[in-house]
């Protein structure tokens, strides 16, 4: 019981409270005026999941048919009927040397997310031999003071997810480090407001493309002679940089905003700058400014993949990149694969951020 | 030499031609040891008057005196339970009178305050919801979480700024009596600001209307001799309250009247009859 009250209390704090629905539904508890909140919740979007599936399974063959009929009709025309007939022959049997290159269908994506998996679960492997293999050398040379061998070949999927975070989240503290601080001060002071004014009207609504050339620009020769690879840097620079603007403004809006009677308090009870600032100011705008930083997060990633292409930074950025330019056969299905796979991390973040917010905030909110 | 004094006070809002005078000629002043009230409309300067005093805000021209000091900021000698009771919603009952104790009393341990917390959330009986945020708690509640924090400063005077006004009539008369006891305890200085005039009867020495703004004066004052304890059922049935309570609202009908007729403006109706849709298409 105690168990089960946790989950239900979690998941709700989280803005999953599905969860809660879907586990009356196998404890039998559900009543009969929950069946139709479970109907909303639970098989609604499950049925609407299913019909997109669905739709985009058909989409996919009548594109596939399209382009199939188009390569044979090509064919026909170049080389003659010899030739497309053995072109229909060579598609039918779904030869990868002849398939149509068009939207892969659900199936075919599925099948290269297992296959990327498998992949990894080779390099990882592959990884692990290798370490310990020059185990015993790499001690020997740390021992020398020599830089160890390090592992320089292909990264798996899963390496290039987990390099994406590392870029997004040290883009995010930066934007966090920069703006949070700043747009208290530009809250607090009406002079400073005034002054950076112009800066963030003109600043924010610059692309990242831009962003990107401009920390290029710099970091390119303030790391001069440097031999280290710069494009993680440039990349995470960027994507600070780009994301931090919700969280300036929000932060500013918050502690310009505050409730006069809060200021009122603070006058009446003679507190000092400092505890007005981290007493009253800063809690009663943490709301907006986890709305900022919410956005924040969620910018980051969104311009993280455009940057990482940029930068040529490993992640998935240049995963899909570098699976466009490849055009292997299962390109297209791998392409979509880190689609799905960035949305989905893209919502975890939300929740992440969602999750802490509820936890340091006064002012609970249910997820939307 | 009063207490409280305003001497002249005049308060106006806003510059050159959008220039209002919200208060006008404003004179008080109050003994130590005394409970005033002052009744008036919504909306007559009440809480301009109360920020005044209080140190929130300084007048254009007058001044402020508090034990013949000129009031030129909020101190915590005078206590002050804001209209909208003002708790910070971040924080448990504790947490918010703590933080009003730690201000007024900074050489005392964090033992001894946290003990001055605990007496004065027991006092409003509010100790078993003492780690509970404003949010769950009912108005009258947060109202009496109010009165603990600005009590637990000990100041030496208490403003209230309609304290009561969005209480239900229950709570309303509850709370009434739990102030009276803590005033009566050790006799501060109190000034209360309300716009319902029983509340004022009941609970003053004196009752002065405030004649409402723009330019808001204070009228005659009207002194109540009932003695105390009172007793709200008896009270009804003195004649001293019902003289004074008629007094007050009568004057205060009286000064609404005076400003409806100045506010009549006769309005030309055009003459219209609603057309017979009935009979048109029949």
């Amino acid at each position: 019981m105690k168990a089960s009250l946790t989950l239900g209390k979690v998941s709700k704090f989280m803005g999953l409270g599905f969860f809660i629905t879907l586990k009356d539904l196998f404890t039998g508890k559900l009543e009969k005026e929950d069946l139709k909140s479970f109907l909303r919740k639970v098989v609604v979007p499950l049925a609407s999941i299913i019909l997109f599936i669905g739709l985009w399974h058909l989409g996919a063959k009548s594109l596939y048919n399209t382009e199939a009929e188009f390569k044979i009709a090509k064919a026909l025309q170049d080389q003659g009927q010899a030739a497309a007939d053995a072109l229909k022959v060579c598609i039918a049997s779904g030869d990868s040397s002849c398939q149509p290159n068009t939207l892969p269908s659900p199936a075919q994506v599925w099948e290269s997310f297992q296959s990327l998996l498998r992949d990894h679960n080779i390099i990882s492997a592959d990884k692990a031999a290798f370490a310990e293999k020059t185990a015993a050398l790499n001690e020997k040379r740390i021992a020398a003071g020599q830089d160890p061998i390090v592992y320089t070949g292909r990264p798996s999927f899963v390496d290039q997810i987990f390099r994406s975070l590392q870029t997004v989240f040290a883009g995010f503290f930066l934007a966090f480090l920069i703006a949070v601080p700043l747009g208290i001060f530009i809250g607090l002071s009406p002079t400073l407001k005034s002054a950076f004014n112009w800066f963030i009207q003109i600043f924010k609504p610059v692309s990242p493309v831009v962003w990107y050339l401009l920390v290029f620009m710099i970091v390119k020769t303030v790391l001069i002679g440097s031999s280290n690879d710069s494009s993680f840097t440039i990349s995470f620079i960027s994507v600070g940089l780009c994301s931090m603007w919700a969280t300036l403004v929000n932060t500013a809006m918050g502690v310009s905003s505050v409730d006069k009677d809060y200021i009122n308090v603070a006058k009446v009870l003679k507190l000092g700058t400092f505890q007005k600032i981290f007493k009253v100011v800063l809690p009663s705008s943490l709301p907006l400014i986890f709305t900022g930083l919410k956005i924040t997060l969620s910018v980051a990633w969104m311009v993280l993949i455009a940057i990482e292409l940029l930068a040529q930074s490993p992640g998935l950025g240049l995963f899909v990149w570098e699976e466009f330019q490849n055009g292997a056969n299962d390109s297209n299905a791998k392409i979509i694969v880190a689609m799905f796979v960035i949305g989905i991390i893209g919502f975890l973040l939300d929740r992440l951020m969602l999750t802490i917010q509820n936890w340091v905030s006064f002012d609970k909110q249910d997820a939307i | 030499m009063a207490y409280l004094e305003l001497n002249n006070i005049y308060k106006t809002y806003g510059q050159g031609d959008n220039e209002t005078e919200v208060l006008s000629n404003i004179n008080l002043k109050i003994e130590e040891g005394e409970f005033v009230a002052i009744v008036g409309f919504t909306g007559s300067g009440k809480t301009t008057l109360v920020n005044l005093i209080n140190g929130l805000i300084q007048p254009t021209s007058g001044e402020v005196l508090f034990k013949g000091q000129p009031v030129l900021g909020t101190s915590h000698e005078r206590g002050v339970i804001f209209q909208n009771y003002s708790l910070l919603p971040w924080l448990t009952v504790g947490q918010n009178v703590f933080m009003a104790v730690k201000e007024a009393f900074p050489k005392k341990s964090k033992s001894e305050l946290n003990a001055l917390v605990a007496s004065y959330v027991e006092m409003v009986s509010l100790t078993p919801a003492i780690n509970k945020r404003p949010k769950e708690l009912s108005g009258g509640m947060r109202q009496r979480v109010a009165v603990a924090r600005a009590l637990a400063m000990k100041p030496e005077m208490i403003i209230m700024d309609e304290p009561l006004g969005a209480l239900d009539a229950l709570t309303r008369g509850n709370l009434q009596d739990e102030i009276l006891n803590i005033w009566g305890q050790d006799k501060r200085t109190a000034l209360l600001i309300t716009n319902d005039v029983d509340e004022g009867i009941y609970m003053a020495d004196r009752i002065i209307p405030l004649r409402p703004g723009p330019k808001a004066t204070l009228g005659p004052e009207f002194k109540i001799d009932i003695d105390r304890p009172r007793d709200k059922t008896e009270m009804n049935d003195n004649e001293n309250f019902k003289q004074t309570r008629n007094a007050i609202i009568e004057y205060l009908m009286d000064i609404g009247n005076e400003r409806k007729s100045e506010a009549r403006e006769a309005y030309v109706l055009p003459d219209l009859a609603p057309k017979d849709f009935v009979n048109q298409f029949r």
